[in-house]
């Protein structure tokens, strides 16, 4: 069977796979010599496992023959190389954990391994996911398929440029500030940000523990609900998971739009945005309103905060969780240190980037005596108003529509020397963070010929409502099946 | 009036009695190889999360209860964030803008007699650290964090205590109570109730408090009397000769027996306290707070105050037998059985404290139950056995099975109460020794005491020794 004829979808692999159409194993070879082919230009993964992905499509195998396939049985996917993997190692893309192998499996592998996934590779991203463009991995920068001097958009910028160039149907990734929808729409395919506290974080490296959530990222909203079902659920290993009845996110996703009610902040369609973007996002407005969806103005004045409220509260956090990386008990370790001192500070010093440096030096002061009050303190109560001002929303409408980013893929190099314009990348992802709200980004049309991400925002655990609208955007639309043109 | 009163408060960390660590699933029991009780989550591995132990919880529920404080609805873990090698994570979780316990009292009674309320501030939950080992590898330091992660309650007091006597009698007072409730087993050896103390001096006079020294590393209570007393002349000593008092840390050197400092205020870490993202707030019910009442035992202030007004009991049995629950129940199902509570407590710090001392058991070892020994001290007050032969009877119920009849039968320890029987014996014994009559009657009321004597020995004790007595002084006078 030759590469074509392999079906690019979660569910066409699925129905293919069902059908006997090819094993698991010829499904895995031949992502493993695209990922061969055509990674080397896209940097996209950190690492590949080829002896384990073919062991798993063996078992995969073996279990369909027996008659105990699932719908994700045998279909290959790639891990965000910040979720731990028993056995392999998890750099998280910083030369501190370059030589880290953890002894267990995050949550959503164990999950996703249950329900019979290959995990063939460990996916490139921003350091310590700290980065809205992949330029600040240890390993280099990821490119866009769309575009080899693009960048995929950050952090999860590997498995973004994975899935849109057709390396695997399927990756996971995290969201702390837009970690997923950001690169969904820089690269083109579908990122859903669930609810906080919808998927374990057990096994995720930390990066803002109240901010962050793993989600599933594919060319499709069906295939992020396919995804979902197996990802999710409450996990007694991380309290803050929540438990929250299971359902099945695939059933509800032809469900008519009639009578949906859509709300349009006017603060994400003001001026300040570009009208190469706003153009594919009203079209999108079209294509739903013609399927009975009802769109309305609505206003989130306090959004205007969310970036400052997030970098300081991300930051925050971030200060503290990466303080475990000392050079005492696992990770980077200095040369001969002197003394204890100079362990800290040179294994630190080496094995941390110039962004989390910054991150971490901006966390520690806006926690310190003196300062908590005026910036930390002051974070949260913005978050709290942040999170009110949705909530008053979804009284009225049951999604929330706008621009996921800004621009399209920016150029690598273009932001690097400028944090503050970088961090404006996010401006429209990081309040539905604080709020804990799900979004989900599904491509909208193209500008110059990338990609533009079109947001949707819901109310906390209806992740169905928006599978449901993207789904059906998706059935009126082809943006999602185009495919970038790859040098072989 | 001396010129300078001491103002003292202490810091005291209870370790609570969990089987698994606050916020993992790894051991905590003590002595284990070093790192064989750490788990993932007690090394702070990347990735991984706390998962609150509620037994922990529960114990400090508990605990506020018996202190007479508020248990608040709602408290929070935060994150107390700084560089050490024996702590995994960088940060100590450990609760500080909402504690679980606010506003408790322990009343002390002085020397005096005169009672004094030392009011608690706050009791909150925090994770032990680890700890560094220094002697093991030439040059190097070790590390052992099975302690890391260990459930700790620190129980912080306002200034009220005011001579370090007055201090240790509150650390024994709140050693005693939370070995009582059972939420610590109280042992200092092993680090399971350690002391931080701070110390100032004022003028006896003055309203405002001096600058304070915190004391750390006190874990026994001869180390914190000592080492308050020296801080407390210390700073006199300072003070008198115009020099001030800094704020700082000093640690106690039991071996050259002197605080040292140990870190300055302009040294204080920074902890950059902010709540734990990774673990929700704790909520608790008022139904919550309502069950653990009603299962709080009666504790041992009250209980000791109880066997002085019902018991007519001393103040110092009182206070043995109502300091550990076990002892306290014991106490009471015995008296209950043999229906004489003075006899109950005579026996229980008499010949039980005896055996347990002798053969270094702990109370919940014991030999013999409540039960077993009620039936002892029955045939005690039937007259079946004297009191010398039921202290014969105990030690065989100690090292066996068998009840007090069953031994009594079986080594025919039965008291004599025949006085025809005994009046036999009596007049051998006068008949046998006329010297000694001879002596009796010339007026030495001594030789009583030797008729007496010689009776019991023919009887082999069993004779009953009262109608012993009755008989000699009768056949002697006649």
């Amino acid at each position: 069977m030759s590469r074509q004829d392999y079906p690019s979808t979660v569910a066409g692999l699925s129905a293919g796979l069902a059908r006997g159409e090819f094993s698991s194993r010829e499904l895995v070879a031949h992502c493993l010599a695209r990922i061969r082919r055509q990674d080397a230009a896209l940097n996209s993964f950190i690492m590949v496992i080829e002896d384990r992905a073919f062991a798993a499509a063996d078992a995969a195998d073996a279990r369909r023959r027996a008659g105990e396939a699932g719908p994700l049985t045998g279909i290959p996917y790639a891990n965000k190389d910040i979720f731990c993997t028993k056995g392999v190692r998890t750099t998280c893309a910083s030369r501190m954990l370059d030589n880290f192998i953890a002894p267990y499996d995050a949550t959503v592998v164990s999950r996703l391994a249950e329900a019979g996934m290959v995990m063939v590779g460990k996916t490139n991203m921003d350091e310590f996911a700290m980065g809205s463009s992949n330029e600040t991995s240890y390993y280099g920068p990821c490119r866009n398929p769309w575009g080899v001097t693009r960048v995929p958009g950050g952090s999860s910028g590997g498995s973004a440029s994975a899935v849109a160039a057709r390396l695997v149907p399927f990756a996971t990734g995290t969201d702390t500030g837009g970690s997923i929808r950001l690169p969904a729409a820089y690269c083109g395919i579908s990122g859903l940000k669930p609810t906080y506290g919808r998927v374990s974080r057990y096994g995720m490296v930390a990066f803002a523990s109240s901010l962050d959530q793993a989600g599933p990222m594919a060319l499709t909203a069906e295939d992020l609900a396919l995804t979902l079902n197996a990802m999710c659920g409450v996990d007694a290993r991380d309290g803050t998971s929540a438990d929250v009845p299971a359902e099945d996110f695939s059933r509800s996703l032809a469900e008519p739009l009639t009578g949906l009610r859509i709300g349009l902040p006017r603060e994400f369609f003001d001026a300040s945005l570009s009208p190469a973007i706003a153009a594919p996002l009203q079209a999108a407005i079209r294509v739903l309103e013609q399927l009975g969806a009802r769109c309305m103005e609505v206003s989130l004045p306090t959004t205007r905060h969310a970036i400052p409220a997030y970098y300081i509260i991300a930051s925050a956090e971030c200060s503290s969780n990466l303080s475990r990386y000392d050079g005492v008990r696992f990770g980077h370790r200095c040369e001969a240190p002197r003394d204890l001192n100079d362990l800290y500070t040179r294994s630190r010093a080496e094995g941390f980037g110039a962004e989390v440096k910054r991150r971490i030096l901006m966390g520690t002061y806006a926690l310190s005596t003196g300062y908590y009050d005026a910036y930390y303190a002051k974070a949260q109560q913005l978050r709290r108003l942040i999170r009110d001002d949705f909530i008053r929303v979804f009284n009225e409408v049951d999604v929330i529509l706008g621009p996921t980013a800004p621009t399209t893929a920016f150029g690598v190099g273009q932001k690097t020397a400028d944090p503050v314009e970088m961090y404006l990348s996010d401006i429209y992802t990081t309040a539905v963070n604080l709020a804990g709200l799900p979004g989900l980004s599904v491509p909208a049309g193209f500008v110059d010929g990338l990609p533009v991400g079109l947001q949707m925002i819901g109310r906390h655990f209806d992740e169905a409502t928006l599978l449901k609208v993207a789904n059906r955007f998706q059935l009126e639309t082809d943006w999602h099946q185009h495919a970038p043109t790859l040098k072989d | 009036m001396p010129r300078w009163q001491p103002v003292i408060g202490l810091e005291i960390h209870v370790q609570l009695s969990t089987e698994s660590k606050i916020f993992s699933g790894a051991s905590t029991a003590f002595g284990a190889e070093p790192n064989s009780q750490a788990c993932a989550v007690d090394l702070g591995l990347p990735g991984v999360l706390p998962v609150l132990n509620e037994r922990a919880v529960a114990l400090a529920i508990r605990f506020g209860l018996a202190i007479g404080a508020s248990i608040a609805e709602r408290s929070v873990f935060a994150r107390k964030n700084y560089f050490y090698p024996d702590l995994p994570k960088g940060y100590q979780i450990s609760q500080y803008a909402e504690p679980i316990v606010n506003h408790g009292r322990l009343c002390l009674t002085l020397p005096s007699g005169e009672e004094k309320e030392i009011r608690i501030l706050r009791a909150h939950l925090e994770e032990d650290a680890g700890k560094s080992v220094h002697d093991l590898f030439p040059g190097q330091s070790g590390i052992d964090l099975n302690r890391a992660g260990t459930p700790l309650l620190e129980v912080v007091t306002e200034p009220d205590l005011s001579s370090a006597a007055e201090a240790v009698q509150y650390m024994r007072t709140l050693h005693t109570l939370v070995r009582f409730i059972g939420i610590c087993d109280g042992n200092m050896q092993e680090g399971s109730f350690r002391c931080d103390a701070n110390v100032s001096v004022k003028p006896a006079d003055s309203p405002t408090l001096g600058t304070r020294a915190e004391i750390k590393n006190l874990n026994s209570f001869r180390f914190v009397e000592r080492a308050i007393n020296h801080e407390i002349e210390r700073q006199i000593e300072l003070l008198e000769s115009g020099g001030k008092v800094v704020q700082e840390t000093r640690l106690y050197d039991p071996d050259r027996d002197e605080t040292r400092s140990m870190r300055s205020k302009e040294d204080a870490h920074d902890y950059r306290y902010f709540p734990d993202p990774d673990l929700l707030p704790i909520v608790i019910s008022a139904d919550e707070i309502a069950a653990a009442r009603a299962a709080l035992p009666e504790l041992p202030q009250q209980r000791e105050a109880r066997y002085l007004r019902e018991f007519g009991l001393n103040r110092e049995e009182a206070e043995a037998l109502s300091s550990e629950l076990p002892v306290a129940e014991y106490f009471e199902a015995l008296a209950a059985q043999c229906g004489d509570a003075r006899q109950a407590a005579n026996w229980v710090s008499g010949e039980v404290f005896a055996a347990l001392n002798r053969d270094a058991l702990p109370f919940s070892e014991i030999r013999v139950s409540s039960g077993r020994l009620a039936g002892l001290l029955t045939r005690i007050q039937d007259q079946t056995v004297s009191n010398s032969m039921a202290k014969q009877v105990f030690e065989a119920m100690w090292q066996g099975p068998e009840d007090a009849d069953a031994i009594i039968e079986a080594r025919g320890l039965r008291q004599v109460t025949d006085s025809g029987e005994i009046e036999a014996l009596v007049d051998a014994v006068i008949s046998e020794n006329p010297d000694q009559v001879a002596q009796f009657r010339a007026g030495k009321d001594k030789v009583f005491g030797f008729f007496v004597g010689q009776v019991m020995k023919r009887s082999k004790g069993k004779a009953n020794p009262q109608t012993v007595n009755d008989l000699v002084v009768s056949k002697l006078k006649t």
